[in-house]
């Protein structure tokens, strides 16, 4: 009895512990000076919860649970490992969707074994096996989409409807086996089987650039489960934790759906995010094509420089060359500056990960709010794999599917270089005005080897 | 632990989490997603005292994949977390100083 009683001492302490770490590991992750240390101190939470987890009393399947850690973290290491920068929203959405379906196998453990567990305990375990499982299939729907394994968004007439039927399918079946009306393992399982397929037919219908939004949700949701659970668990720990996760979460859900211009509502519910298709207002002149030679003198002795890069500039892998450029800029005493648009890359935030893996410093990246300014007293304005986000027909022409959406003012510019890889329209399919404006001039080229050669001509000077 | 004892605790924790994201800047919403992302991984703990107690075949075989899950998002969460991480830098700071990056 008193082992029981000091290891229970242990563990509590333990998991207090734990979860001081998880809240400062979060804040000092919410500024780029100590967001380092945060993952750390985190990471060591999780190591010691872990551990004094193993002085439970009265486990067995010892065996069978270092192998399951083993094996999982075994994969997780090294995929996580592989994995390229550009990749990272969805390995993201795999990480979560893992922890969702944990929290439903937590769930259906409870569930299946029965047990007289009052009716908020079992409420909870059922609420957290639902949502679980929900973030878990939907979360790989996510996965699949983001790594191109999912081509297209699968919707049908109804399809709405048919959502909010499986949801209250699912609502009775967990209903009856929460008031133990029938808790038979065929309910449970029917349970758990709808809530799964629920995920699925949520996140198929909504595209790719409406994803990371949906991942910040499941991933919100998957802290509730684990809260639930928790509860059901009576541990303090997962019920600490999966709630700041919770509600950081939804937080996070909505400053991304703010940044992107897209409400929560219309991202789960619309179907919309595949592209803003449709045919924009015809953009009349011509675009002016310019050498590389040219620009490099330009930027050689233009006292202020900014930077847009867009996901464009990612995948062509110019991110290290373009690096590579701000620094000879910077030592002939230019002032080179990045501005990042809140979409730019495929998540918020996603581009300025690219940069850093590039060695750029944080310090010369600036958001949407405060480089927009700033533009009017630059010499040129550099844009690189951007596309939408510079178009300025968002501002001043209602008929296009972008109008409203904020965007950097790169059109302020003296002088605005665009690097593209041939004339035609973008992504999106918009024409973009600014390539029509009297001082743009395109760059043509794939954009690594575009930079090579503004690199080559601005060493050519002296 | 009570209904009420806990309530508090969610109600706490809750407030918490808004108040410790509130400021963050933009240019950390993926490396934070993925850090409260590694955070849920805890249900790690929960996952091994389910199957520590699965006494049938289909609890011990439920238990196991929720373990192995659970081990993947806890794992995976911190190794793409620090990844990123790991990268970001202030002009100030030495280059190649931490040489961390690739194990």
């Amino acid at each position: 009895m008193s082992r029981y009683l000091s290891a229970d001492i242990l563990i509590q302490g333990s998991y207090l512990l734990t979860a001081f770490l998880f809240i400062m590991g979060l804040k000092r992750m919410s500024s780029p000076v100590t967001a380092r240390s945060g993952i750390l101190w985190a990471g060591a939470g999780m190591a010691l919860a872990t551990l004094v987890t193993f002085l439970y009393p009265d486990m067995t399947n010892y065996p069978l649970i270092i192998a399951a850690i083993v094996v999982g973290a075994l994969i997780a290491w090294w995929s996580g490992k592989r994995v390229a920068m550009t990749d990272m929203p969805q390995m993201i959405a795999l990480y979560n969707g893992m922890g969702g379906g944990a929290a439903a196998a937590i769930a259906a453990v409870e569930l299946y074994r029965g047990g007289d567990h009052g009716l908020v305990t079992m409420v909870l375990a059922v609420a957290g096996g639902l949502i679980g499982a929900v973030a878990f299939s939907g979360s790989l729907i996510a996965f699949g989409k983001l790594q191109g394994l999912i081509k297209r968004s699968y919707r049908f007439g109804g399809q709405q409807f048919f959502n909010l039927l499986l949801l209250l399918v699912a609502l009775v079946l967990g209903g009856m086996v929460a008031l133990h009306l029938n808790a038979s393992p065929a309910v449970i399982s029917a349970f758990f089987a709808v809530a799964l397929l629920l995920g699925l037919t949520m996140t198929l219908p909504i595209g790719g650039a409406d994803m990371p939004v949906v991942i910040s949700l499941y991933n919100a949701l998957t802290g509730l489960a684990v809260a639930f659970e928790g509860f059901v668990l009576g541990n303090a720990a997962m019920i600490i934790a999966g709630t700041v996760v919770g509600s950081a979460g939804t937080l996070l859900t909505q400053l991304m759906a703010k940044a992107m211009n897209r409400s929560l509502g219309n991202v789960l519910f619309s179907g919309f995010g595949e592209s803003g298709g449709g045919a924009a207002g015809a953009v009349t002149g011509s675009m002016k094509a310019i050498e590389a030679a040219d620009v490099g003198v330009m930027m050689a002795f233009a006292s202020k420089v900014i930077i847009v890069p867009g996901y464009g500039m990612a995948v062509a892998q110019a991110q290290h060359k373009v690096w590579e450029l701000t620094q000879l800029l910077v030592d002939r005493g230019v002032t080179v500056k990045f501005a990042i648009h809140p979409v730019a890359g495929r998540m918020p935030g996603h581009m300025n990960v690219l940069l850093a893996e590039a060695g750029v410093p944080y310090d010369l990246i600036s958001d949407l709010d405060e480089i927009n300014a700033e533009f009017e007293t630059a010499d040129v304005a550099l844009v690189i794999g951007a596309n939408d986000v510079v178009n300025p027909v968002a501002r001043n022409d209602r008929s296009s599917p972008i109008y409203g959406m904020p965007i950097l003012n790169a059109d302020k510019a003296r002088n605005c270089i665009v690097v593209k890889r041939g004339q035609g329209a973008g992504f999106s399919g918009i024409e973009n005005a600014l390539f029509y404006l009297d001082n743009t001039r395109m760059l043509y080229g794939d954009g690594q080897k575009a930079v090579a050669e503004l690199i080559g001509a601005v060493k050519a000077i002296e | 632990m009570t209904g009420i004892v806990a309530l508090y605790i969610f109600m706490l924790a809750a407030f918490t989490g808004y108040e410790v994201i509130a400021k963050v800047p933009v240019i950390l919403h993926t490396p934070l997603m993925s850090g409260s992302n590694f955070v849920h991984g805890i249900v790690l703990v929960g996952a091994m005292v389910a199957l520590g107690s699965a006494d049938t075949t289909l609890e011990k075989v439920i238990g196991f994949t929720g373990v192995l899950l659970a081990a993947g998002n806890a794992v995976g969460g911190y190794v793409v977390t620090e990844r990123m991480l790991e990268m970001f830098k202030s002009s100030g700071a030495k280059r190649g100083d931490k040489s961390q990056g690739a194990h």
